[in-house]
């Protein structure tokens, strides 16, 4: 594993090398979505991603899981890390198209503001709800569970059309099957800049990234597996005293 | 006032993290000389108000209306929109809550105003307080840099100040009022409920065995049950473990499973997401194997390996048999 840097001018990290994947909780967003349009038949999942040019395999990816189509708003470095911008964006991408239900991931893993879908929600007028675990559509209406604190859940009723922020395992996410793969390359990925999808001045802005401080004293065990074993042993039965 | 604390309700009860945020509150008021509000709404606004007053701030807004007796997102939105307009601080702290994350994004977007939210610390410059958050999975830290212009809403990650410092003293009570349209609310709440709780409470148990997605796939979590069977440790987990079923979620710590302070905590394969860390750094040892040597957890640890779990549970196992 390539070690984790923050590039030079201290804006990002330094991402050559790096592999990167679809967000966690976007792949469960994304599942939602397709077990809710396999239970109403008559509806269309559309990808809507921001990014650079990378993102164009998560897009393929959710496109040969069975979306329809897909909207990539390309992103140059530096990338945007408003969360109100980012939602702006998105905001104005879609608000064309009508959508009845709009599913995000909880949070990003690397901005992890968790913000973007509820924001997006209050642009265009859509209930919001973040921290969903179940969704039931019902007529007109979906019916979601959201998780609260320490073991507690909740249902709400919500009108549509609705922005759900999605948490992660409250589903089984599908893989690609090969004839997916396959139908994904005819389908379309329609193409804008964030330029042009984002026309107001941000709200926050990130000053500098820094490696975390380390909070405590970390005695580091060296050695061959069996050198850690015996070290962690003595430091269980010596240092902590567990009987 | 400079400062405005909104509070959240736990069963009549100010939340533990809002009792964290006028505490932050407190402290920033006195370090750069900002007055402190404090605002109770909701159904139980009365009792809130009168556990607030007990602190030492300026005052205390008490805010009740219908619409506000079950919690929705388009209700505590617009409710809180106003309360902020209206009051026009330079600053509105809150806990950062499951509720938080829910609804003040929504106020963010009614001001356009900056939300900075799960801030962990802050520090001084030009003579103004800057507040911190950790990106990129808790690897990094950034200092976040609010617009001009208007209130900045702030919430703070749980144990960013501690509760046992807030001050006592006196407040002045007023009750404020906002309009809001029935028409605003679009959402039907129902009472919150605990599902089965199963297992054990892992908040008494002395040690643990916690596994995360270092463990690699579910037919190996039998070698996991082992080390803390010979061990006689209670075995948990992080939340990818649950969320991919390996494990029943009344093994899952962190700010949606349990919170625990055992004598050890033994983490493998853990990373150490923010969420998972609120549910067990007040643990007195911890130790942390994981083959990535840039895991964040590796930052709260008293003892780390930089190794293959799965190397290390079988032999580690055996030894202490």
């Amino acid at each position: 594993m390539p070690q984790f840097s923050v590039s030079p001018d201290g804006s990002w990290i330094q991402e050559t090398g790096l592999p990167f994947e679809m967000n966690e909780s976007d792949n469960y967003a994304l599942e939602e979505a397709l077990q809710i349009r396999e239970q109403m038949g008559d509806s269309e999942v559309v990808i809507v991603s921001l990014g650079p040019d990378r993102c164009q395999k998560v897009i393929r990816e959710a496109l040969a899981k069975g979306a329809d189509r897909a909207i990539h708003i390309k992103e140059d470095s530096p990338y945007e890390t408003d969360p109100y911008s980012i939602a702006t964006a998105l905001a104005n991408t879609i608000k064309d198209e009508k959508f009845e239900l709009v599913l995000s991931g909880l949070q990003s893993d690397d901005l992890g503001f968790g913000q973007t879908g509820v924001i997006l929600g209050e642009i265009l007028g859509m209930t919001t709800a973040t921290l969903v675990v179940g969704t039931e559509i019902q007529d007109g209406k979906i019916k979601v569970k959201r998780e609260l604190e320490s073991g507690w859940f909740q249902w709400q009723t919500m009108d549509l059309p609705a922005s759900l922020a999605i948490q992660s395992g409250l589903n089984q996410p599908r893989y690609p099957s090969l004839k997916g793969i396959m139908g994904a390359k005819k389908k379309e990925i329609k193409e804008s800049s964030f330029a042009e999808m984002c026309d107001i001045d941000g709200l926050q802005a990130f000053n500098g990234l820094s490696v975390q401080r380390a909070e405590k004293q970390t005695e580091m065990i060296e050695g061959t597996v069996d050198q850690v074993v015996n070290k962690l042993v003595d430091v269980f039965k010596n240092e902590i005293r567990i009987n | 006032m400079d400062i405005l604390v909104v509070l959240e309700d736990k069963n009549g009860n100010i939340h533990r993290m809002s009792q964290e945020a006028i505490t932050g509150a407190q402290q920033i008021g006195s370090e750069f000389n900002l007055s402190v509000g404090i605002l109770a709404m909701g159904s139980n606004a009365a009792a809130l108000s009168e556990q607030a007053a007990q602190y030492d701030v300026e005052e205390v807004l008490t805010l009740e209306n219908e619409h506000l007796n079950h919690y929705t997102a388009d209700g505590y939105g617009a409710a809180v929109a106003q309360v902020v307009t209206n009051e026009n601080p330079k600053y509105v702290f809150f806990g950062y809550t499951y509720q938080v994350r829910d609804y003040v994004p929504r106020v963010s977007a009614k001001l356009k105003r900056p939300f900075l939210n799960d801030a962990v610390s802050y520090s001084t410059e030009g003579g103004n307080p800057v507040f911190s958050k950790q990106v990129l999975n808790a690897k990094l830290v950034t200092a976040l840099q609010p617009s001009d212009g208007g209130p900045i809403l702030i919430s703070f990650q749980s144990a960013a100040f501690s509760s046992e410092n807030i001050q006592s003293g006196s407040a002045n009570a007023r009750t404020i009022s906002v309009d809001i349209d029935a028409a605003v609310i679009k959402t039907v709440t129902e009472d919150p409920f605990q599902e089965e709780a199963g297992g054990v409470d892992l908040s008494s148990a002395e040690l643990i065995v916690s596994i995360g997605r270092g463990i690699g796939k579910e037919e190996n979590i039998p070698l996991a049950q082992e080390l803390a069977k010979v061990m006689g440790a209670e075995l948990a987990s992080s939340r990818p473990v649950v969320d991919s079923g390996w494990l029943a979620p009344h093994h899952q710590i962190g700010s949606s499973g349990q919170t625990v302070a055992p004598k050890l905590y033994l983490a493998l394969g853990i990373s150490g997401a923010i969420q998972h860390v609120v549910g067990m750094k007040g643990s007195k040892n911890i130790v942390v194997v994981n083959k990535d040597p840039d895991a964040p957890l590796f930052e709260l640890a008293d003892y780390g390996v930089v190794g293959d779990v799965l190397e290390i549970i079988p032999k580690l196992t055996e030894a202490l048999k």
